[in-house]
């Protein structure tokens, strides 16, 4: 097998195992009619409940072709069907590359990288957060940046007679994190 | 009123890819723009586009963002950046809040605790575009010194250089042309490839590399195949995945492509007679020794 050779130190998925595919889970599954209404109030979201289940989005869908799970239009019919937890506890959901090529091409007009968004957002606010998405938004709160920048990057700068890197005001992104809820998310 | 903004002079936002990783697009960009009379004014308040977190929380995203467009606001300037994703990003936060009331009323709520209002006053550019619309292709080709005739490349402008639509909508991402022109400006040939517009898988990296880095190594091929000698990028992260994942993909696959990668920035300064050091064309990780040995 080719990819006993990756070295996985970068996947930390924190969440089990499941699978989008409902037809691999005999267990029925329990519809929360609600759920839709959720997804609809959010910005760009409205367009879930126009989806007619063409399948554009996935033939389009650059991560579909190398997973065997991510499939966006099951995402969307499960959301449409109220499928809460199924939905929210996939790590698949966490596998849209963000191109947005589905969006561009969808005959309807649904924004299905948007919706996918909304929905991913609904899973940290539900408790799912992949640990990349702590570090990520930690080391913002932390320093401005997404990434932590080596000393050494600095230096040489100096050396190249660069203008020093960007020094942001970290105590006002502090303060828009949490405004926006964001504080959730930092690493505790 | 347009002109109020001068359209040589950009406040320049760097992001954080760019500082972290990949230091030769900076210094590559900076020298270009210096010879062609772009002025870089810099953005030492600057913070993360927000992209970075977006999946996990859109309203912080949207904060950060809107951030950085109140800073270049102040600045009087737009903004000009080198990563599509911060392109994609400040562009979106800034037509949204432009034209979305309700939106601008919450973001602007936010933003007045740290005594920050957004206004609307800018645009944000991705290089490519600052090039085709600002600089113009008629004042790069005649910067152009020392034409690269004899060498074949490809391209990669990158999912967020062109979508989504409605918020870019500045060429056709399913046919892009720009990047193409801005190579053959060059003089080097732009070659057609199979699924041009394909993405990189950088996003997703850290979520699963198996199907980031086969998103990687099919491009990888199908540029190959096409007979490309180099692939140009104009986006820090899919530079990352093409040209520093390049060893890790063929190891992993036990496949060989030894296929150098080069900012559009690093192409465009050697046909202007600019010397691989200035380019910083040594700190790319594939040897592209051979391919500068058999330029004109």
């Amino acid at each position: 097998m080719h990819f006993l050779s990756f070295k996985s130190s970068t996947r930390r998925t924190t969440m089990t195992q499941t699978t989008v595919e409902a037809s691999k889970n005999p267990q029925p599954s329990r519809l929360d009619p609600s759920f839709k209404n959720e997804v609809l109030r959010e910005h760009d979201a409205e367009t879930l409940k126009i989806c007619f289940q063409c399948g554009t989005c996935t033939s389009s869908c650059p991560t579909a072709r190398f997973s065997n799970s991510y499939r966006p239009r099951t995402v969307l019919r499960m959301a449409q069907l109220g499928l809460r937890q199924k939905v929210l506890s996939s790590p698949t959901l966490w596998l849209c590359t963000a191109c947005f090529t589905c969006t561009d091409r969808c005959p309807q007009g649904v924004e299905v990288a948007s919706v996918l968004r909304v929905l991913r957002n609904l899973a940290v606010k539900s408790g799912e957060v992949p640990l990349i998405y702590r570090e990520l938004a930690s080391n913002i709160n932390e320093t401005g940046y997404a990434y932590k920048i080596p000393e050494i990057r600095h230096k040489k700068r100096e050396e190249t007679g660069f203008p020093p890197l960007p020094k942001p005001k970290t105590a006002e992104i502090a303060k828009l994190i949490e405004l926006t809820h964001g504080s959730k998310l930092l690493k505790r | 009123m347009k002109n109020r903004l001068a359209q040589l002079k950009y406040a320049f936002f760097l992001g954080c890819t760019i500082p972290y990783r990949e230091a030769s697009y900076e210094i590559s960009a900076r020298r270009v723009f210096n010879k062609l009379g772009v002025e870089l004014v810099e953005m030492p308040d600057a913070n993360c586009c927000g992209l970075p977190v977006d999946p996990a929380n859109h309203e912080m995203m949207l904060a950060l963002s809107a951030r950085n467009l109140c800073l270049a606001e102040r600045q009087n300037l737009n903004i000009i950046t080198l990563c599509t994703g911060c392109a994609t990003t400040m562009r979106k936060t800034n037509l949204m809040l432009k034209t979305d009331k309700k939106m601008k009323d919450e973001i602007n709520r936010i933003l007045n605790q740290i005594g920050m209002e957004f206004r609307g006053a800018i645009e944000v550019k991705h290089l490519v575009q600052a090039l085709k619309e600002d600089v113009g292709f008629e004042k790069i080709k005649n910067a152009v010194q020392r034409p690269l005739t004899s060498l074949k490349v490809a391209e990669h402008g990158g999912c967020h250089l062109l979508r989504p639509v409605k918020y870019m909508g500045w060429d056709d991402p399913e046919e892009p042309q720009t990047l193409k022109n801005l190579i053959e400006l060059t003089g080097a040939k732009c070659l057609d490839y199979l699924d041009e517009a394909e993405c990189c898988g950088y996003t997703i990296i850290a979520i699963d590399d198996r199907v980031a880095l086969q998103l990687t190594r099919e491009k990888l091929k199908h540029v190959k195949d096409a007979g490309a000698e180099a692939l140009i990028t104009v986006c820090p992260s899919c530079h990352l995945m093409f040209d520093v994942n390049q060893s890790r993909i063929e190891r992993a696959f036990s496949e060989n492509y030894n296929l150098p990668v080069l900012h559009y920035t690093q192409l465009l300064g050697l046909a202007m007679g600019m010397s691989p050091d200035e380019l910083a064309i040594k700190e790319l990780r594939v040897d592209p020794s051979r391919l500068l040995q058999a330029l004109p």
